[in-house]
């Protein structure tokens, strides 16, 4: 085996720290266009959002030096501890934890706080990375994928405990790795369809959908009559059976969840979303407000600092989960499609790179760190521009917040030196 | 499959998604996007100042005044030194606290007037003060201002625009002033200049933050435009005065421009009474009253009828028609008998009994019968008094009467000249000219309002055509070019025949019923009128006491002036109007009153018809119940 070079910048891929310097740079711009105010407004006040922002991006150094010191070997052996710290530091907020917003995420330093959920991320990843390169694990056994489901599910529970259910939704992207290493589609299909049901049960009623479910569930089964002759009868009766008792049950679960476990601000939110609700005032406003603020932008944009809704503060939360409106309104279809691609060049460098990484475990580890930031994409993008409900996570590397920031940075240089390594025998 | 794939195309829909998304609000609903007219720019209007309104002879009659509001925005309001704080405004700490609740009652959060129009020098004082007191502001506000306390019913007065109007109008915000009445509601585009418009930005709190894109789209307003009024303001306060205690209005024109040179309404109000710390409590007081009614126009308004003087339009009618010559003679046997029954006879007091009258004499005696020959024989022409009435509508409505005169003020009525479908529909058809024959001496259907027999009287006084009556001479220095007030309108009375009823109009100052009136060196030339009026009371019908009428121009050639007066209950158009007509004719014509008249101002100064009103208020009174 080689000795790794001193240097600890030797062969990592350039083209993804650009494109992170790119996305962190225009991140506090945008940061300081949403928070300064006419009076506050000097680059260097460390008291305000913006001044707090960079500081943190100035740290972000010593954590990447920090990261990228360790040999890659070392995020190996030890992934199964940090795992193990993570889980025991959403453990300890329980106990510790500071409530924010009805939900103890923080742990308070005094000064700054620090939110572990943001950190659990890379250590579930390192942690599936690590169970699943062993050479013996093989997916298509239940009991492996039952293992796997524990250690992605144990931090997300946690988190939902909080509770913080948006950070807890992202532990489902990890299904993209699982199916990258074998696990079959049809848990992803699954997911479209149970997703899909619940939403014709919200906009037609039960009544209707069970009844076009079922019609639709006949066809496919006549169709495979058709094509397979009588004995596909005689041989899956029992599963068409199955099949029929598990959609209806299904519409009636979410039926009831609906209607009666939901609480009426969760149904706000999907009503207004799905337009059942028109709602310019109390729960529509922030995405209503969003959508007016990225369509004042237009195809130029207004310009930097000239978005008057932005700098108006019209759209609450601007500078944390709502920080595309500002790209949106100040730089225009032009500016935020601009973010849209490099966010889509960072994710598909990741795969491409995971794909060639000879290493299993980096390969792995590459692509959880892909499908979490797609995720973050998908859904703080989705809700932004109004076609997904209301769900509070950050734009990784953009939005304002300390822990989220150092958190997507480990996250991804871990994945730096692990691709780094690769040209190394191991 | 290649199971990487899965990845890079659910990456990659997304991106498509996005995108698209992104096109669909940007470009495609960018488009729509008005950037002026969103929560993040505040409109503010800058108001110009409003014209002023100055009379024929340049004297101002309405300016601006600066006025100074205390404002309160109760949310902002710190502790404060109260009892300084009231010394400062004088007033006591009850009235500081009702007038804080009342503020916190409105808005906490918006500001409201916490005390009304400061006088100057406490507005000095306070301004250095208030600073100390956090939540109070002064407001500027501009507001009318009457220099000579006359003629409101024919300027008007500004208020709030009301809440549909200004729903619907595209001008007018909630708030804002406009002209209500008079003048101020006819001239209102011209007196109200253009708002200029400023944009401000602002923020989530509600907040300016400085001005939008510099103040690139701001516009200046543009200052109302000056009006110069066709009004004499010495003639309409003497006249004023000498209605004092009466009811009724004058109307004085220049018949060479119908030019309205008095308009007077008695009972009337002080204009500043509609301005000020008093406005609300006033208006009350001015709009509430049913039986003076200080804010009806009676100059305009009212209808009347004509009485005696219509007996000229007959005469001109009759000579127009050749149904009479200037040499025609009537006897009358003190009345005219138009039937067979005992009460169907026409008494006259012209007292001249069982001679040939001529027409001179029968106008300057004011004989009954004279007339109602000659409209019996106009009516009755063709043996078709339809026909005859419909010709006789014809001629009465050229001069005006009958409808709106269309002079430049937003007050009026048409009064009422029939025709021969007006009695078709009344009688179905039996009738002729015994049925309606008090027409002939003003008094059966006909109505007329004061306006239009003072140009009645103008259209004589030119011998055949006149000018429409109008208030407005000059617009921003420049003369009214409308033709409708420039272009004069002819009547359908051929100019010869003015002469010899002029003639007689001119004795009736000599030596008919309006000798007593008549002035050294002025020839005048009138009608005196004596109109009967009734009103039912439980079912019937009650005479109350004639209104005193009189309708004259002046000087016989080249006349200066036409006029009419009315006064409700007055008694004989010799009595009152005739006096009242002769001085302000006198005042107009000479700008003084001779010492040898001053009796007659004094009497009519000091006369009142007080004693009369009170008498006829509980018949009025009665038939209001009734009709309730």
């Amino acid at each position: 085996m080689r000795q790794e070079k001193n240097n600890i910048f030797a062969d990592v891929d350039w083209l993804l720290i650009f494109i992170y310097i790119i996305l962190i740079g225009f991140g506090w711009m945008n940061i300081y266009a949403a928070s300064k105010t006419a009076e506050v407004n000097d680059v260097f006040n460390f008291t305000t959002k913006y001044g707090k922002q960079m500081i943190w991006i100035a740290l972000c150094i010593p954590v990447i030096v920090t990261v990228l010191f360790f040999n890659s070997k070392f995020y190996e052996q030890f992934a199964s501890i940090l795992y193990f710290i993570a889980v025991l530091s959403l453990l300890l907020l329980f106990v510790f934890g500071k409530e924010i917003n009805g939900a103890k995420s923080w742990f308070n330093f005094g000064v700054m706080g620090l939110q572990p959920s943001e950190f659990a991320k890379s250590c579930t990843a390192l942690a599936v990375a690590k169970l699943m390169s062993d050479r013996l694990y093989n997916l298509d056994l239940i009991k492996n994928q039952i293992k796997a489901f524990i250690i992605i599910f144990l931090p997300a529970f946690l988190i939902l405990l909080q509770p913080d259910a948006g950070s807890a939704l992202i532990y489902f992207s990890f299904f993209f790795v699982l199916n990258r290493e074998g696990l079959t589609i049809r848990y992803i299909l699954l997911g479209i369809g149970l997703i899909l049901g619940f939403l014709l049960t919200i906009l037609y009623g039960k009544t209707i959908t069970i009844i076009s479910l079922l019609v639709v569930l006949t066809l496919f089964i006549g169709l495979m009559v058709y094509q397979q002759g009588s004995r596909f009868l005689r041989f899956q009766w029992y599963k068409v059976i199955l099949s029929y008792i598990l959609v209806a049950g299904y519409i009636f679960v979410v039926n009831f969840t609906y209607n009666s476990v939901f609480k009426q601000h969760h149904r706000d939110r999907f009503e207004v979303l799905l337009g059942l609700k028109v709602d310019t005032k109390n729960i529509g406003y922030n995405t209503y407000q969003s959508e007016l603020t990225i369509s004042s932008g237009g195809a130029w944009g207004k310009g930097f600092l000239k978005g008057d809704i932005t700098q108006g503060n019209f759209v609450p939360e601007q500078h944390t989960d709502y920080i595309f409106s500002t790209v949106g309104e100040e730089w225009g279809f032009l500016g935020s499609t601009l973010v849209i691609v490099l966010f889509i060049a960072l994710i598909y460098r990741i795969i491409a790179l995971a794909e060639t990484n000879p290493n299993k475990f980096g390969r792995i580890y590459g692509y959880g760190v892909a499908s979490i930031l797609f995720f973050h994409l998908f859904v703080n993008v989705g809700m932004v521009i109004g076609l997904l409900p209301t769900v509070g996570i950050p734009l990784p590397f953009i939005s304002y917040g300390g822990s989220s920031l150092w958190g997507f940075t480990i996250l991804l240089f871990i994945f730096i030196r692990l691709d780094a390594h690769k040209s190394y025998d191991w | 499959m290649q199971r990487s794939l899965l990845l890079y195309f659910f990456v990659g829909l997304t991106g498509v998604i996005f995108i698209g998304r992104l096109f669909q609000l940007q470009i495609i609903r960018g488009a729509q996007y008005d950037e002026m007219n969103n929560a993040t720019v505040k409109t503010e209007f800058v108001y110009p100042e409003r014209g002023y309104i100055y009379d024929r002879n340049g004297k101002l009659l309405v300016a601006n005044q600066v006025s100074y509001d205390v404002m309160v925005q109760p949310n902002r309001v710190k502790t404060i030194d109260t009892l300084e704080f009231c010394k400062l405004l004088k007033i006591d700490k009850e009235e500081f606290l009702k007038r804080f609740r009342k503020a916190e009652r409105y808005a906490t959060y918006l500001p409201s007037v916490f005390l009304k129009q400061l006088a100057k020098e406490d507005f000095a004082y306070l301004q250095e003060k208030l600073h100390k007191y956090q939540g109070f502001f002064i407001q500027k506000r501009i507001i009318r201002n009457y220099p000579i306390k006359a003629a409101a019913n024919v300027l008007g007065y500004i208020g709030e625009v009301n809440e549909e109007k200004a729903r619907k109008s595209k001008y007018y915000q909630q708030g804002e002033l406009e002209g209500k009445d008079g003048v101020e509601r006819q001239y209102e585009q011209f007196l109200r200049g253009k708002k200029g418009k400023r944009y401000l930005r602002r923020n989530n709190l509600n907040r300016v933050t400085g001005s939008y894109k510099n103040g690139m789209y701001d516009t200046l307003p543009v200052n109302g435009k000056d009006l110069k009024l066709t009004l004499d303001i010495e003639l309409q306060q003497y006249a004023q005065k000498l209605m004092k205690g009466k009811r009724g209005g004058i109307v004085a024109l220049e018949p060479s421009s119908g030019e309205i040179l008095a308009l007077v309404t008695a009972p009337s109000y002080d204009p500043n009474m509609l301005v000020g710390r008093q406005r609300s409590r006033n208006s009350v007081i001015l709009f509430k009253d049913s039986i003076n009614k200080p804010t009806y126009d009676r100059g305009l308004s009212a209808v009347y009828p004509p009485g005696s003087p219509f007996k000229m339009m007959n005469a001109l009618i009759g000579l127009q028609e050749n149904a009479i010559t200037e040499y025609s003679r009537f006897t009358c046997y003190g009345g005219y008998r138009y039937g067979n029954r005992e009460h169907e006879f026409m008494r006259c007091h012209c007292d001249i009994y069982g001679r040939p009258i001529s027409l001179k004499t029968a106008i300057s005696r004011s004989c009954n019968s004279y007339f109602s020959n000659t409209y019996k024989r106009i009516v009755e022409k063709d043996n078709d008094p339809k026909e005859g009435l419909n010709n006789w509508n014809k001629h009465v409505t050229s001069f005006g009467l009958g409808n709106y005169l269309g002079y430049d003020l937003p007050s009026g009525q048409k009064g009422l000249i029939p025709d021969g479908n007006y009695y078709d529909r009344r009688y179905r058809y039996a009738w002729n000219a015994s049925t309606n024959i008090s027409n002939a001496i003003g008094q059966g259907e006909v109505l007329t309002t004061p306006i239009q027999l003072a140009n009645f009287t103008a259209a004589i006084a030119n011998r055949g055509y006149f000018y429409t009556p109008h208030i407005v001479k000059e617009i921003d220095n420049k003369k009214i070019d409308n033709p409708k007030y420039t272009v004069p309108k002819r009547t359908t009375i051929d100019s010869k025949h003015f002469e010899p009823v002029i003639e007689a109009m001119h004795e009736v100052f000599k030596t008919g019923t309006g000798k007593w009136s008549r002035i050294k060196g002025i020839e005048i030339c009138g009608k005196t009128g004596t109109a009967e009026n009734f009103t039912l009371v439980n079912g019937f019908k009650e005479q109350l006491d004639d209104h005193s009428i009189l309708v004259a121009f002046a000087p016989k050639e080249n006349p200066k002036i036409a006029l009419a007066v009315f006064v409700e209950n007055g008694g004989y158009g010799s009595t009152i109007a005739a006096p009242i007509t002769s001085l302000v004719i006198e005042k107009y014509l000479n700008g003084e009153i001779s010492a040898r008249n001053k009796y007659r101002e004094e009497q009519m100064l000091n006369l009142s018809l007080e004693e009369v009103y009170q008498k006829l208020l509980p018949k009025i009174e009665d038939l209001e119940t009734r009709e309730e």
